[in-house]
């Protein structure tokens, strides 16, 4: 081969390679992105059925409940317009509490209540998950009353 | 009296910053060596002032001044010193600060070890270090200042995260600051070999240790946040493809990407432009992942304030360094050259397919790192990039890497034969496979993953002993072991590194494959068995820490009918910001852990409870420290001795072997 021909070899090597990757990127990108709808979006039914997503909000005051085995709990996530039951089964995260923010990925069963695989409420007590303010925030505005109660948001600057 | 200070020396550090990035470079585009001279004092001095301002901080957060308001919202009077020592980048403004402050021992290095360099390449590349240390300093002192004062004074500060009051957080960041600021001399490098448009084997040489030193400090900073994540987060797992731990990883990918390509370089003087590109890559990489994690840009346990400010600061500052650096590459890097031509089939070859692999696996990083951001930034929605999209991704990206470090050592430079490759790693071909087959059958499951885990990790290993030996086959000597200590360090560097990889990849395959987990309801008395171990609860008790309350579990493990070990979760309550906390309990051994944590307290004295047997899980991190061994053995090889400590070889064996104890 001349040096020519060998760097088009090895141009021609790389740009298969990275198509291949390329593809395989793409491929595997579309099928895990996990979409964050808001409780009144899924109340509204644009949530998709059987398919993984995430929802977030506020966990009710009172909504908590511990079924006998210790692990499965129920909990109502709500942005305050609407709410949406969920079920989960394990241990629940620190920072997890009635009246805080959380965000929980998982699926929708036929009944209409969220059966969570995985309980995110990270980090801090006065941290919000940012999905979890957006989601009260969107909520919010819709209802467009005056009355704005303060507690509700939002990451509190340290 | 103290904070105003170090306020004060950090301006004074920003003014000679300016001097140290202007008169060197422009002293060495026109030749004035009086210009260029100013380079190495006006470094030393900048390392002096950022280390009075660090020493200010740290004195203001062990004197618990909370008048500073950083030092209130990071610490607490009750916090330990040790943590309020650590608190000092435990947040935005210290962490910026730590980065400068190390930023410049890299320069005093620099300054130290580069004495046989030419005037002109140096006082280029200090001018560059000072140009990178205007903009953190800038960015501090106009947006995040951490000397601001709070008048008045806070009663009592509101402490540090309880996740970050933990040893490895001590030493996490300055380790994974270490790497990312090292990278910042291979990016000098880089851009005054631009400048100057030359670009050598020599220059190759020179840069080669800093990158490797580099590499090594944010192999172990890496490691040591997923060690972290692992026993602090109470859930087990010790990687979850967090945006966080992305932007640590990138860097690291290129870093390794830049270390194989700097090898051809300064053997073959090839692949300069590439090198190059590397160099600002991995450092570019630094940047934005110093920034993302610090920016409240992604969120996480290291996000803080969001300010709006901060972010268009840091958006400008990433344009100016990678636009500027990338400019210069287009305008200068044709005079660079491109380097000696090679055949596909050769250790070039062979580097420059590994070199793309990890390329696209960062860029597949990137992507699924950043995309999430620019949708919300655009407003078109909130998403997740799920950890299954990284490990589709990863596996069939790093598999043939994985598989090109068994044969890359042993081609030839410039041009080697199939047949004759094929021949020499024959058995090692046949032993790899072999185990591969064998021992899933012997462990009782097979899945292909297992068995591809296996296959590579021994495929890695075998040749490494083929490569030692053919090695000491062609070292001259009397004797095995003295030829085997004729082979040079940097070759046992790299077959150390290179195992270090095969022994990640045995923890990573077995603790995918072997695992057990269990979240169970346990009444006092009560026992669970997983993985051969049964767990006996014996109930809590309350204790108190320094500054929390806790409830301690007690579980004594069996196996076989005998007592094992006892361990001691709890579940603590911090008192400062009256938060709670799972402190995992974890029997660590060779080739298996057991991992205890407390869920939430139920009726009777029962506890919800999360056990997990996980067997070699602690080769993930002791394949990292490997890696990161290899390279500070590589480095110590002599090749890269500066030459005033080279030149005792001349004279007998004992005042040689002092010089090395030096070196």
């Amino acid at each position: 081969m001349t040096s020519r021909q060998k760097r088009f070899a090895f141009i021609g090597l790389g740009l298969v390679v990275l198509g291949v990757a390329t593809v395989l990127v793409l491929n595997a990108f579309n099928k895990n992105l996990v979409f964050f709808f808001t409780p009144t979006m899924v109340a509204n039914g644009e949530a998709p059925k059987g398919q993984s997503f995430r929802i977030g909000g506020m966990v009710e005051d009172g909504s908590l409940k511990r079924e006998n085995d210790g692990l499965t709990v129920h909990f109502v996530v709500t942005d305050t317009a609407k709410s949406v039951p969920v079920t989960y089964k394990g241990i629940l995260p620190d920072l997890f509490k009635e009246g805080k923010g959380a965000v929980a990925q998982g699926q929708l069963a036929a009944d209409g209540t969220f059966v969570a695989s995985e309980v995110l409420a990270k980090h801090d007590e006065n941290y919000m998950p940012p999905e979890a303010a957006e989601a009260m925030a969107k909520a919010k505005k819709a209802k467009a009353s005056g009355a704005q109660s303060s507690n509700t948001l939002v990451i509190q600057t340290q | 009296m103290i904070p105003e200070i170090g306020h004060f020396a950090l301006i004074l550090a920003l003014c000679v910053a300016l001097v140290q990035g202007i008169l060197p470079i422009y002293g060495a585009a026109v030749g004035n060596s009086a210009l260029m001279a100013v380079a190495k004092p006006a470094a030393r001095t900048q390392f002096l002032l950022v280390l009075t301002a660090f020493g200010c901080l740290a004195y203001a957060f062990a004197d618990k001044d909370f008048s500073v308001l950083y030092v209130a919202a990071t610490s607490n009077s009750q916090l330990p010193l040790h943590y309020r020592l650590a608190a000092i980048w435990g947040a935005h403004e210290g962490s910026l600060l730590l980065w400068t402050f190390i930023l410049t021992i890299w320069m005093f290095a620099v300054t130290l070890f580069s004495t046989h360099l030419p005037d002109t390449m140096r006082s280029r590349i200090l001018g560059v270090m000072g140009l990178v240390s205007v903009g953190f300093l800038l960015f501090m002192l106009s947006v995040s200042n951490p000397f601001e004062r709070l008048i008045p004074a806070a009663p009592e500060g509101r402490d540090l995260n309880p996740l970050l009051q933990d040893p490895g957080m001590v030493i996490h960041p300055p380790m994974l600051y270490m790497g990312y600021v090292g990278f910042s001399v291979a990016f000098a490098f880089a851009l005054a070999a631009l400048l100057g448009g030359n670009l050598d084997a020599a220059w190759a040489r020179w840069s080669r240790p800093w990158t490797t030193v580099a590499w090594c400090f944010l192999t172990v900073g890496i490691a040591m946040g997923s060690g972290w994540a692992y026993y602090e987060l109470g859930w087990g797992g010790w990687w979850f493809w967090d945006p966080v731990e992305n932007a640590s990883f990138m860097p690291w990918l290129a870093g390794t990407a830049l270390v194989h390509s700097l090898a051809v370089t300064d053997k073959r003087g090839g692949f300069k432009v590439w090198t190059v590109l590397l160099a600002i890559m991995a450092f570019s990489l630094s940047l934005l992942g110093t920034f993302l994690v610090r920016s409240g840009v992604l969120t996480s346990v290291h996000a803080f304030a969001t300010d709006p400010k901060r972010g268009m600061f840091i958006l400008a500052f990433l344009a100016v360094v990678i636009g500027g650096s990338l400019l210069l590459y287009a305008w200068r890097a044709p005079r660079v050259g491109l380097g000696g031509s090679f055949s596909v089939l050769s250790r070039e070859g062979l580097l420059l397919a590994n070199n793309v692999l990890l390329v696209a696996a960062m860029g597949s990083v990137l992507l699924g790192t950043l995309y999430p951001l620019f949708l919300d930034a655009l407003d078109l929605g909130k998403i997740s990039v799920g950890p299954p999209y990284f490990d589709s991704v990863f596996v069939p990206l790093m598999t043939p890497a994985l598989f090109l470090i068994g044969v890359g050592p042993l081609a030839q430079w410039k041009q080697a034969a199939l047949p004759d490759l094929a021949k020499r790693l024959r058995w090692a071909f046949g032993v790899s496979v072999a185990t591969a087959v064998a021992l899933p059958f012997a462990l009782g499951t097979w899945t292909p993953l297992l068995s591809l885990g296996l296959l590579l990790a021994v495929w890695i290993f075998s040749t490494a002993v083929v490569g030692v030996r053919e090695r000491v086959g062609h070292v001259a000597g009397d004797g095995y072991v003295a030829r085997l200590a004729g082979v040079p360090r940097s070759y046992w560097g790299m077959l150390l590194a290179h195992c270090g990889i095969a022994v990640f990849i045995v923890g990573v395959t077995m603790v995918k494959g072997f695992e057990t987990e269990q979240d169970v309801r346990m009444n006092v008395g009560e026992t669970a068995t997983i993985g051969g171990y049964t767990f006996r609860f014996d109930g809590v008790q309350d204790v108190m820490g320094p500054n929390y309350t806790a409830a301690r579990g007690t579980f004594h493990i069996i196996k076989d009918g005998r007592e094992t070990a006892v361990m001691y979760p709890e579940k603590r309550r911090y008192t400062a910001q009256n938060q709670v906390m799972t402190e995992a309990a974890i029997d660590t051994g060779f080739l298996r852990d057991l991992y205890v944590s407390l869920g939430e307290p139920l009726d009777d004295g029962a506890w919800s409870v999360r056990l997990y047997h996980k067997p070699f899980i602690d080769w993930i991190w002791g394949g990292c420290l490997l890696m990161a061994l290899g390279g500070v053995v590589a480095v110590s090889d002599r090749r890269y001795r500066p030459a005033w400590r080279r030149e005792p070889q001349a004279v007998p064996a004992g005042a040689r072997l002092a010089s090395r104890q030096i070196a």
